[in-house]
């Protein structure tokens, strides 16, 4: 059964890494539905967050070839429940459709206004994709000139240190 | 800048050196030719072979790394002389083979701009490498060739790429070589757990009909005696794949056969009829497996493995064993209730009798005109020595030379198994060779695979070294024209070949030749090969359109293996 797993992936910093895990994604014909790398807590240490939809079997083989990377530390994989996870989302609307209406939906997604300039405004949400989805759709009467959403960010919630790898 | 200072040129020899490697296998060019000009003062310290094409490097340097179990280094330019290394690479990765490959690049400051003989190898190779870096800093050289021998050949070992630029090999710097003997985030030798250990040997003493697999990870794991004293304590029936022959000898009474698509009959056959099935360094190949839905379902699988990654990659294992097999079979050894099963046996060999009724008799001594390559595989085994290599290249020849060479002691068997790379044979058999010119090397190569490296013909005339080449021709890719005449209802499309006069170019490089078409001529030809001392080219012309038996046809299960 396919479902949405996210691969939490700690590697050293070295060039071409990230063309390597993507390798093992291409090579399966597997869709990478969100991608974000960071520095981790350690200097040095970075952390890359994947998402896939597929199924227990595929992301486990994908895990433990991703960790085959010489330069690959750990590589752990998680479902929704075992993480806390938020993603950005930016909406660039004109600033002729404004409306009192607008101010309602901002209000009641609990997002905002992060510029405002000459021509349109920009609004910013974070939040699950669903939710960030559901006001992408609402925004639509408004007019969205342009829309973006992040990879997702996420903690594990298991108490799994990296420390333990090193 | 001071007096003990040196190019980066020459630090990447001295690196080489202090690593103990005997050769390079290599090919100069514009991008290297710095290292090559340092390389002018150290001929005394580390031999350079050179090849007639950069396929042939990489190939060679393989060969070598399989009979002698070190690392194979092989060196090229830039821009073609890289990207002729790609076939080796893949072929060495997939096979485990630890090899470290130096490219040089163009100046670093013309990186990406596509200057002449650019290419990028780091990213054309990073599918084809186990690691793979670029070094643009003279400091950054020797520890990256330290690392690069250190991930080449811990672990499960696999091909390295070094992509040094140009400045980097001309630029002054110190050396110190210190070796790598660690990376934080590379833990090539997982640990041994004893539970693990426990449950498979409580698996093994209950089983009623157990049955091991061996592969290529006895040899690489240097656990050839580990294999040996469990399968005399616990009696069970042993079979290998193509990597892993010759792991066990094949004189020993445990060992029953050869798996896989040309393996032999009883070892497919009851792959689906034993109970517990042990695995020891194999990784489950399609070729071996047949339809793995139908592959061994009936049986508990014990899987001896190295690479986490090949842990129910293919076969789901109940007790899978990780680590170095060789500590896993030296406690499992301790572990397991001495034994014997002689009506499991009984089973094996009825089925080898009934292939060699079928099969083994009319390949070995055929009645009919034509030469069978299987006939000359076994005056070969009457005039080679026990300890003889054979280098196989890719087909029929290697399917018929394999089962019938008699391997009797490990890193004998060298051939192209997870790529199939058509063209390995003739440069591998020189780098095998070249390790030990006291040994008997022989390269049993096709008509077709003989083309596509044939200009090494030309590296073995200049080391002089003394390969017995075994062209087995029948104009024809014999291989897949078979499949052809199973599979694609008798339709020849392009396997026919028109040839040139073999002998005239084995001449043409100073071999010693010989051209055999008749059955009367074969063995007296084959002992005269034997007692040469060179390099000798032996052309048997061969039933055109003969085919390799046992079979079993893609999709089909272990059990529907054919005997005609």
């Amino acid at each position: 059964m396919k479902r949405r797993y996210t691969i939490s992936v700690f590697t050293e910093n070295f060039i071409g890494i990230l063309s390597r895990i993507t390798l093992i994604f291409t090579r399966r014909g597997i869709n990478i539905d969100g991608f974000t790398a960071s520095e981790s807590r350690e200097e040095g240490i970075y952390r890359i967050t994947i998402e896939v939809n597929t199924t227990e079997e595929q992301v486990i083989q994908l895990s433990r070839q991703i960790e085959k990377i010489i330069d690959v530390i750990k590589a752990f994989y998680y479902v929704d429940d075992e993480m806390v996870f938020q993603e950005i989302a930016l909406y660039k609307i004109p600033i002729d459709s404004i409306d009192p209406g607008l101010e309602k939906v901002i209000r009641q997604y609990n997002a905002k206004i992060i510029s405002a300039e000459k021509d349109f405004v920009v609004i910013e949400m974070t939040g699950h994709k669903e939710d960030t989805q559901d006001l992408l759709e609402v925004l639509k009467e408004f007019n969205v000139l342009e829309f973006v959403r992040s990879g997702r960010v996420a903690v594990a919630k298991p108490m799994v240190s990296i420390d333990k790898y090193l | 800048m001071n007096d003990s200072q040196i190019r980066g040129a020459e630090i990447v020899i001295k690196s080489l050196v202090a690593e103990n490697a005997k050769f390079i296998f290599g090919y100069p060019g514009g991008a290297i030719m710095p290292v090559y000009d340092a390389l002018y003062d150290y001929m005394d310290q580390i031999q350079h072979i050179l090849t007639r094409h950069e396929q042939g490097a990489i190939h060679a340097a393989q060969g070598y790394a399989r009979v002698s179990g070190k690392v194979g280094v092989c060196m090229a330019t830039s821009g073609p002389g890289a990207t002729n290394l790609i076939t080796g690479m893949a072929d060495a990765l997939i096979d485990s083979t630890p090899l470290v490959c130096i490219t040089g690049q163009v100046l670093s400051p013309l990186l990406g701009t596509d200057a002449f003989q650019e290419t990028d190898v780091v990213g054309i190779s990073m599918p084809a490498t186990k690691w793979n870096i670029q070094v643009r800093r003279v400091e950054d050289i020797a520890p990256a060739i330290a690392k690069g021998f250190h991930i080449a050949r811990s672990g499960r070992p696999g091909p390295v790429l070094i992509d040094i630029t140009k400045d980097a090999q001309v630029a002054l710097g110190d050396y110190n070589y210190v070796p790598c003997l660690n990376i934080r985030s590379y833990r090539p030798y997982p640990k041994v757990e004893d539970s693990v250990i426990d449950a498979a040997a409580e698996l093994i003493n209950n089983a009623k009909r157990p049955y091991l697999l061996y592969g290529q990870g006895v040899i690489l794991g240097k656990a050839e005696s580990q294999l040996k004293a469990f399968l005399d304590k616990t009696g069970i029936p042993a079979a290998c794949t193509l990597l892993g022959t010759g792991a066990l000898s094949e004189e020993h009474p445990n060992y029953v056969g050869k798996l896989g698509m040309h393996g032999n009959y009883a070892p497919n056959m009851l792959t689906n009829k034993c109970d517990v099935l042990i695995s020891v360094g194999m990784r489950f190949d399609d070729r071996v497996t047949g339809d793995v839905k139908r592959y061994a379902k009936q049986a508990k699988v014990i899987h001896l493995e190295l690479d986490p990654a090949e842990i129910n990659k293919i076969v789901k294992a109940d007790v899978p064993v990780l680590g170095d097999c060789k500590v896993s079979l030296e406690k499992l050894v301790e572990k397991v209730e001495k034994k014997e099963h002689p009506e499991w046996f009984k089973q094996f060999r009825a089925l080898e009798a009934e292939e060699k009724r079928v099969v083994v008799g009319n390949d070995l001594s055929p009645t009919k005109n034509g030469l069978t390559m299987g006939e000359v595989i076994r005056h070969i085994n009457e005039f080679k020595a026990d300890d003889a290599i054979l280098v196989t290249d890719v087909g029929q020849h290697q399917m018929v030379a394999w089962r019938y060479f008699e391997y009797k002691t490990s890193r004998t068997q060298v051939t192209s198994g997870g790529l199939g790379t058509m063209g390995f044979s003739l440069p591998a058999a020189l780098g095998a060779q070249l390790h030990d010119y006291s040994k008997e090397v022989i390269c049993v190569v096709g008509d077709g695979g003989i083309q596509m490296t044939i200009q090494e013909l030309g590296a073995i005339m200049q080391t002089k070294a003394p390969v017995k080449v075994v062209l087995l021709n029948n104009n024809f890719l014999g291989m897949v024209r078979q499949w052809q005449q199973l599979f694609f209802d008798k339709r020849y499309s392009f396997t026919e070949l028109d040839n040139p006069d073999f002998i005239k170019i084995a001449e043409a490089y100073n071999f010693k030749v010989q051209i055999v078409d008749e059955r009367v001529d074969l063995r007296q030809a084959v002992a005269e090969m034997f007692v040469h001392d060179g390099p000798y080219f032996l052309e048997v012309k061969v039933e055109k359109e003969d085919n390799v038996f046992p079979m079993i046809a893609t999709g089909s299960s272990v059990e529907e293996v054919r005997l005609k």
